[in-house]
């Protein structure tokens, strides 16, 4: 059930191209799905956004000027508006995008690292490592996921790494359930019995033998991941312990203003919807690749 | 004469994503009252859909396209849900292959067959009851009461299937659909199956609708057989007409891929028939199996739909052939003989009171609860250059024995020798060179290689790993491999998903080699490949041993594959090694019981064989219960007393044959 790479046969005749060959079959695999089309297009979107901010940016995210807030509606000069400092609020979308779209992969990556290292040793070790293993993870899962960030960031402060970090580490016990699951089907495959038989180190087996396999279930579930990342980056900058001001942060943005939504709605409406747009085009991405796997 | 069933000319397609296929492809049977129509062909030939289609129950996607069927001079395909409904289960009844899917886990088995006359009809209680428990009596399942209060979980695989043949013959049907009744079940299990279903039959009338791979089956319980290829009939006839004088070019084929029984190593190779059904040739407008016919001719074959032909002059024996006139008289035994080895060669592998227990269940602290006992006091050697069998049914043993040898189990007490190394017990703990010594080919050619990579990762890494060479040798070697086991070079960079299960299997074959081990193990290599495709496999392994030193050890429970391959035959039982000895002595007399029974319920292609003088009942002994005299007392039809149940067996000897049995046993 490999999510890419169906139907690649020939030998490889350079690696260059061999990537672009996957990426490709990946794109044509997405594009049987009108739902992945949907959330890979959304996706897109805010990505280009992010990397061509200092560019696309008509104004400086920051740049204070309280004049505007005679008229902060949208208007020629400033499309979306302004908020409630003046500062132009299609510019701090856009450098606000590139925020959440390095945290949010970064932190996912994070987790799905550990996650996966953890699962694939619990899973095949078994025994006092599994059960140890997955306790900790279970009493980790155990905790209101929101308090336990208040918590940690409380304590050791507000900046990206932080935020990187405790999401890495509270999302890897989910991740290393589904790789312990796909390596408990898998360790007792005959092929890793084979692998065995020549003498193939555990590291290897793990990695080359068993964790190919994990690939679908783990590229469907990191886009969704990728969602809920998003939606916890903006709470906690919703709480005021997301990433330090001023520099533009969706969450923040709808924290600052949301006391003035019935004088000026579009303040934090705009980003409000910013926010729920890349969690839907995530989780469309997700859906469309599953279905793309499941049609094989 | 009204038959019970007839399809007049049906068709089947199934429409999915894919486009629309052809499943059933202008197929006229019928059944009489009380007669017994066998439908025999390879995986996808389209025998289950036919079954189903009896029952008219067809997949989602699946439509009949042209013709009837008949049930009962009723056509079933018009027939309306609520009608149907009162046919099935009633007039109509089906057993599946997997008795599990028939029985609802929540319920009794008491309850579930009081149902079939309740949802029929019957409104008393106490008299489905009674008819529940004399229907369990039928099918000689003991203790009926208990039984009636009991979950399908807690009944073996036999006795399941027992109380799903009780189920469907509670209403008295009409017509019975089997499809594949015995195809899970252990020999001694199927042979009991077959005679109650022979029995059942003789007693109630029913007409039959068996539907099997296996063509001993169709020959022991059979009147007339029909043979499916690629959704077509291609030949028809009474069981003798077909089973003696086979016209069409795949009937014979199969019949000739089955290892015979009765013939030994170096009686003859196995004719496999080569080639595998395509999707190309599943829509061909002539014949389907002409690209594998040795007969064939494109001029005659490749044209428009081939009719059955009458071939006796009563017009009851049909093919559907173009070139009947053309083939020539069967001839037995054409083949070439395979390589017996001339004389046992030195002790390969020695073992001695091997010994193994599982532990199962466990707590929070991983302590286990149970033990079970996987082998017990195992003393068995296999030679240079020739094959040590291993037979028995499911939890003989005989797996765990393999794994053992392998190195991929461990924590066996007892010893085994290689040669002159000792065999440590894990095969993480061996010295590369004695890993690369002992390999070993798998049963299920679905999970033997990794589906996220290509072939030719499958046989390189080995040759790297256990023979140190570098990349470009390893290409070159895994060249010579897959010409070797006669594979197309350019397999190697597909990925297994792309492969036929008998490719994969020669390709874990080719990676077994490729470490140049003196002892390969082979656990069931043909078990889950088609008969065809099996033959090839045998004939491979047997050219590839035939001019070598390597050993082989053989698993498999297939008596008449182990009569074709083996020197030497082990017969396990509950973990222990019951018989042992030269192939030919122990399969002739004197007998261990247990092998009298396991040969005798080997189903054999001949519909002229005698019914299995011995027929075993009940079910395996539990392996967590503590057993002190023979494992085989609790189902041995010729047990003494007593004495079986406490004391362990003695060894009687017979030269290099050993039988471990109380019976005082002559040569």
């Amino acid at each position: 059930m490999s999510v890419e790479g169906q139907g690649l046969i020939a030998a490889s005749p350079a690696p260059g191209s061999a990537m672009m060959r996957r990426l490709r079959a990946a794109a044509e695999l997405l594009g049987r799905s009108p739902t992945g089309m949907f959330g890979g297009a959304i996706v897109l979107f805010w990505s280009v956004l992010a990397l061509l901010a200092p560019w696309l940016a008509p104004y400086p995210p920051n740049k204070i000027d309280p004049a505007l807030l005679a008229d902060p509606y949208p208007s020629t000069a400033h499309w979306l508006g302004v908020d409630h400092l003046g500062r132009d609020i299609l510019s701090r979308l856009i450098w606000g995008a590139r925020t959440v779209l390095t945290v949010a992969p970064a932190a996912v990556i994070g987790a799905a690292a550990f996650g996966t290292i953890l699962g694939l040793f619990a899973g095949y070790k078994g025994g006092l490592a599994d059960r140890v293993i997955m306790r900790v993870g279970d009493t980790l899962l155990a905790f209101p996921k929101i308090i336990l960030y208040l918590i940690i960031i409380a304590r050791f402060g507000a900046s990206a790494f932080n935020i990187i970090a405790v999401i890495a580490v509270t999302q890897a016990p989910i991740i290393a359930r589904i790789v312990r699951a796909v390596t408990l089907d898998v360790k007792n495959r005959d092929y890793v019995a084979a692998a065995r038989m020549r003498g193939e180190s555990t590291w290897f087996i793990l990695t080359t033998e068993i964790l190919p396999n994990a690939r679908g279930p783990l590229i469907v579930d990191f886009f969704l991941r990728l969602g809920y990342t998003v939606i916890a980056i903006g709470v906690l900058g919703f709480l005021g312990v997301g990433l330090p001001p001023p520099d533009p942060d969706w969450g923040s943005m709808i924290k600052e203003t949301y006391g003035m939504i019935f004088i000026w709605p579009h303040m934090t409406l705009i980003p409000a919807l910013a926010v729920s747009s890349l969690v839907v085009g995530f989780n469309f991405l997700a859906t469309g690749l599953r279905e793309a796997a499941e049609d094989g | 004469m009204a038959d019970i069933l007839a399809f007049e000319g049906v068709s089947i397609e199934h429409r999915g994503r894919r486009g629309v296929s052809r499943i059933i492809d202008d197929v006229s049977l019928h059944i009489a009252p009380g007669e017994a129509l066998g439908l025999v062909g390879e995986s996808g030939c389209g025998k289950s859909t036919v079954a189903l289609a009896a029952m008219r129950y067809l997949q989602a996607g699946m439509r009949i396209t042209k013709g009837r069927i008949l049930f009962d001079d009723r056509d079933l395909s018009a027939m309306a849900e609520p009608e149907l409904r009162g046919l099935r289960g009633s007039r109509l009844a089906m057993v599946y292959q997997d008795p599990m899917s028939s029985l609802n886990p929540v319920m009794t088995i008491g309850r579930q067959l009081m149902e079939v006359p309740l949802l029929h009809g019957e409104s008393d209680e106490r008299r489905a009851r009674k008819r529940a428990l004399a229907m369990l009596d039928e099918v000689r399942l003991p203790d009926g009461e208990a039984m009636m209060a009991r979950y399908p979980h807690q009944l073996s695989g036999g006795q399941q299937q027992r109380v799903v043949i009780a189920m469907a013959l509670m209403a008295e049907p009409a017509l019975l659909v089997m499809d594949e009744p015995t195809t899970g079940l252990d020999v001694t299990i199927e042979a009991a199956i077959l005679e109650l279903v022979r029995e059942l039959r003789r007693k109630f009338g029913t007409a039959i609708l068996f539907i099997s791979h296996n063509l001993g089956t169709i020959a022991r319980l059979c009147d007339r057989v029909g043979v499916l290829y690629a959704g077509r009939l291609v030949e028809t006839g009474a069981i003798r007409d077909v089973f003696r004088a086979p016209a069409h070019p795949y009937t014979r084929g199969l019949l000739e891929a089955l290892p015979d029984l009765d013939r030994g190593r170096g009686a003859g190779r196995l004719v496999p028939i080569v080639g595998t059904l395509g999707a190309a040739d599943r829509a061909r407008e002539g014949c389907a199996f002409e690209p594998r016919c040795s007969f064939a001719d494109a001029a005659v074959c490749g044209i428009g739909p081939i009719p059955l032909t009458a071939i006796d002059g009563a017009g009851t024996h049909q093919a559907r052939c173009a070139r009947l006139a053309a083939i020539p008289q069967r001839q037995a035994a054409a083949a070439a003989p395979t390589q017996a080895a001339a004389e046992d060669g030195p002790v390969l592998l020695a073992l001695r009171g091997l010994t193994k227990w599982y532990e199962i269940g466990g707590d929070l602290f991983g302590r286990s609860s149970r033990k079970i006992r996987a082998l017990t006091d195992v003393d068995l050697e296999a030679r240079r250059g020739g094959t040590l069998a291993i037979v028995g049914e499911s939890g003989s043993g005989k797996s765990t024995l393999a794994r053992v040898v392998a190195g991929l189990v461990d924590g066996a007490s007892g010893t085994a020798r290689l040669g002159d190394a000792e065999l440590a017990a894990g095969v993480d703990e061996r010295p590369r060179d004695l890993v690369r010594r002992v390999q070993m080919v798998f049963q299920n050619p679905d999970s033997t290689l990794n589906p996220s990579h290509n072939i030719g990762f499958a046989l390189m890494r080995p040759l790297k790993l256990l023979r140190g060479m570098t990349t470009q040798d390893a290409e070159a070697e895994a060249r010579r491999l897959m010409a070797r086991v006669q594979l197309p070079v350019e397999l190697m960079a597909r990925k297994p998903g792309q492969l036929s299960g008998g490719q994969r299997q020669r390709v874990a074959i080719a990676r077994a080699l490729a470490g140049n081990p003196d002892l390969l193990i082979a656990d069931e290599p043909v078990s889950a490949l088609d008969v065809s495709v099996q033959a090839a496999i045998v004939n491979l392994l047997a050219d590839l041993l035939g001019n070598s030193e390597m050993g082989l050890v053989l698993i498999s429970h297939d008596l008449a594959l182990v009569r074709h391959m083996a020197d030497w035959v082990a017969v396990m039982y509950l973990g222990r090694v019951v018989e042992y000895g030269p192939a030919d002595k122990v399969f002739a007399p004197p007998f261990h019981p247990y092998t009298q029974a396991l040969l005798a319920a080997a189903p054999r292609p001949d519909p002229d064989a005698p019914a299995p003088d011995v027929v075993l009942a009940g079910a395996m002994a539990s392996p967590t219960a503590e057993i002190r005299g023979c494992v085989f007392a609790s189902r041995c039809p010729v047990k003494l007393g007593a004495i079986c149940e406490t004391t362990l067996p003695p060894e009687r000897i017979f030269g290099p044959h050993r039988i471990a049995c109380h019976i005082e046993l002559t040569a």
